[in-house]
């Protein structure tokens, strides 16, 4: 799986919490949470798409890496390539 | 399965600040509440921020840190009394200037940041009653809520406002000054005045006019299952239970340092977030980020926090975060864990034992009542899953409506009733803003009545059952269906919307609809993620359904009602109960269900 294609699956996990964000424009580095209004179950949510989308294990002290797509992306690529 | 009583010992009971129940409930009076309180100097009335800040600032504790806020990305900002006194007298002086008049409303629509509470304590300075707005409310929820309270000022940031307020602001006739935390390009947007700016021309000192005790100060909104959102109208006697429940209920001193996560948007952010451990002279620290486990546990931690107050959601997030998790981060300076918003169930009870060696203390209360009302007490030992017992100055029943105005005590323990209460407690709401009517109704036989049933055991503790309406708890903030479906039903494609509670085991509840589609339109996946994304846009994520499910028709009474708890019984797998008033249904069509979760 290329980065563009985990881009793409952190895109729609996303859009399946909150779906009005999936025309946006989002800055990879921009905070999800204040920027994109996911409040703490949204957010769980949103970890929860992206486990069940990838396989990847993602316990809950790692969940600040993932606040961003940037950071989400590289963290799935990361846990990726461990496996 | 019964959970064993976690006993305390009697050292802890010796060393809390109400170390017999029963005497200080025989005892207490809240006369002699008020007497641990200064009042204006020169008996010139009682305002909450005299009592918050400006007295410790007169005094031994005006070097005392008063607040440490703690920023997103690892900031500190920490006030003193005095830097509090001054900061919030120059808030004061600038609604002054502003021509703000004593009974008008100021709104605040922040996140928790520093200026939220110099907001909030400088406009009640000013004798203006402050209003505080959840920052995760969308556009609708804080156009109603400020149209209603008729707010003439409002406080928020650059970026709130230009993604939340800029686009209503024309249908707020009464919102005269929309004033801004201006973000890091410190501009304010058009037609906004810079908070900063105003408050660096202001004086640092202001007398607070005399304040009668009984003159408005809080104005929370709360939701009730049908109709708008309602204000609970709160005066500055208040104070008085804010500090006493904040003593006895939370076993408070000062020299505590005192977390409590509650955003200032609702009334626990208010009352127990800023008011109640100002009033009693310790610290209070102010977590600015959303929740995180690591980063909770390591504020418990560093800033050394004596007295924890957080909410159900929170603390089940935490444990399944697991325990191994909060044992990296011992925090052995904690005495005293509490939680509120919802019933916390005994496995989290239990888990505070295990994970900080303190069990949570529960407790209950509502935007109606301002304070504490019931509570398991330092002193008290705790029945996992309890509400606990009455505060000093207390008095409850559990009663059944029989009429317009009777109720039957219920006197049997163990029998399921309406929670009600004794008015007559200096925090209870003096009434619902231009909704006269609205609060009559929620008196009777003598009682204010809560809407939420309980049963008490034969040991006087409280137990929650349920909610005596259709009002949603989620994540510890009540929401009106109504509100949700109106939203729902301004999308092209939706004939009809109810919404319910479904049952959560994170956030207690979750806002789930059901909607029925105009003719012309089909039910499909991405429909109900466009609907999602709409009420999400409209309502912002605390309002918003997290899921939806698109049905071919809603269940109708013969009058045309739509059931709601039929479709909770149904979600839920329970019989459905007596459908004999339930119209024939359309014949199944294609449907589409599924959430988020």
């Amino acid at each position: 799986m290329t980065d563009q294609d985990l881009l793409a699956l952190v895109r729609q996990s996303l859009a399946k919490v909150a779906p009005e964000t999936a025309t946006m424009e989002i800055a990879a580095d921009a905070p999800l949470r204040e920027e994109y209004d996911l409040d703490s179950m949204d957010f769980l949510n949103f970890i929860i798409g992206l486990h069940k989308a990838t396989g990847v294990e993602i316990p809950e002290i790692d969940y600040p890496k993932l606040g961003t797509i940037a950071g989400a992306v590289a963290y799935l690529a990361e846990r990726r390539g461990q496996t | 399965m019964a959970w064993d009583v976690i006993e305390k010992t009697a050292g802890t009971r010796r060393a809390s600040n109400m170390p017999d129940y029963e005497a200080a409930r025989r005892q207490f009076t809240w006369t002699e509440a008020r007497r641990m309180l200064d009042g204006l100097p020169g008996g010139r009335g009682l305002n909450i921020a005299h009592e918050a800040v400006d007295r410790h600032a007169a005094g031994p504790l005006a070097g005392k840190l008063a607040l440490r806020w703690l920023g997103r990305n690892g900031t500190v900002r920490d006030f003193t009394y005095d830097e509090l006194r001054r900061q919030t007298s120059r808030f004061a002086g600038v609604l002054t200037r502003l021509g703000v008049q004593p009974g008008d409303v100021v709104a605040s629509l922040c996140a928790r940041i520093p200026e939220l509470y110099i907001a909030a304590l400088g406009t009640l300075k000013c004798g203006a009653v402050f209003s505080p707005l959840f920052s995760a409310f969308g556009p609708e929820p804080i156009h109603t809520r400020l149209e209603k309270a008729q707010a003439r000022v409002l406080v928020t940031t650059a970026s709130l406002y230009r993604r939340k307020v800029s686009d209503i602001r024309a249908r707020l006739p009464h919102l005269e000054h929309v004033i801004v935390v201006p973000g890091e390009a410190a501009d304010a947007p058009a037609g906004t005045h810079n908070l900063r700016q105003l408050l660096d021309a202001a004086d640092d000192r202001f007398v607070i006019p005399a304040t009668q005790p009984e003159s408005l100060a809080l104005l929370h909104f709360t939701s009730g299952t049908t109709g708008q959102p309602k204000g609970a109208m709160h005066v500055h006697e208040a104070v008085v239970a804010h500090h006493g429940t904040t003593r006895t209920a939370l076993d408070l001193r000062p020299d505590d340092r005192f977390w409590c996560t509650a955003d200032p948007g609702w009334v626990t952010g208010t009352s127990y977030g800023i008011v109640g451990p100002l009033t009693v002279g310790a610290t209070g620290i102010v977590d600015e980020a959303d929740f995180d486990a690591e980063r909770w546990y390591r504020i418990l931690q560093q800033e050394r926090v004596t007295v924890w107050y957080t909410a159900p959601t929170a603390i089940r997030m935490l444990m399944k975060a697991g325990v191994d998790l909060a044992r990296r981060f011992p925090a052995p300076d904690l005495r005293f864990i509490a939680s509120v918003g919802e019933p916390l169930n005994p496995e989290a009870v239990v888990w505070g034992v295990e994970a900080f060696g303190l069990p949570f203390h529960d407790n209950w209360w509502q935007t109606e009542t301002g304070g504490i009302m019931i509570a398991n007490f330092a002193s008290m030992d705790v029945r996992p899953g309890s509400m606990g017992r009455p505060l000093p100055g207390v008095d409850i029943a559990v009663v059944r409506r029989t009429g317009d105005d009777t109720v039957d005590v219920v006197t049997d323990p163990g029998t399921v009733g309406e929670l009600a209460i004794v008015p007559g407690w200096p925090s209870m709401f003096r009434g619902y803003l231009r909704d006269e009517a609205r609060y009559r109704r929620s008196f009777a036989g003598g009682y204010y009545l809560t809407g939420d049933l309980v049963r008490m055991d034969p040991n006087g503790y409280c137990w929650f059952v349920g909610r005596d309406n259709d009002v949603i708890k989620s994540s510890g903030h009540l929401i009106g269906p109504f509100e949700v479906e109106s939203a729902l039903m301004e999308h092209p494609a939706v004939a009809e919307a109810t919404v319910i509670g479904k049952p959560d085991p994170m956030a207690y509840e979750i806002v789930k609809a059901f909607v029925a589609l105009k003719p012309g339109h089909e039910a499909s996946e991405t429909l109900r993620l466009e609907l999602i994304g709409f009420a999400r846009t409209r309502l912002g994520a605390a309002v918003a359904p997290k899921e939806i499910d698109v049905l071919p028709g809603l269940p109708k009474t013969r009058s045309g009602k739509i059931m709601r708890r039929l479709l909770k019984a149904r979600e839920l797998g329970l019989p459905e109960g007596d459908l004999s008033t339930l119209e024939p249904e359309p014949a199944a069509g294609t449907s589409t269900s599924g959430g988020t979760s």
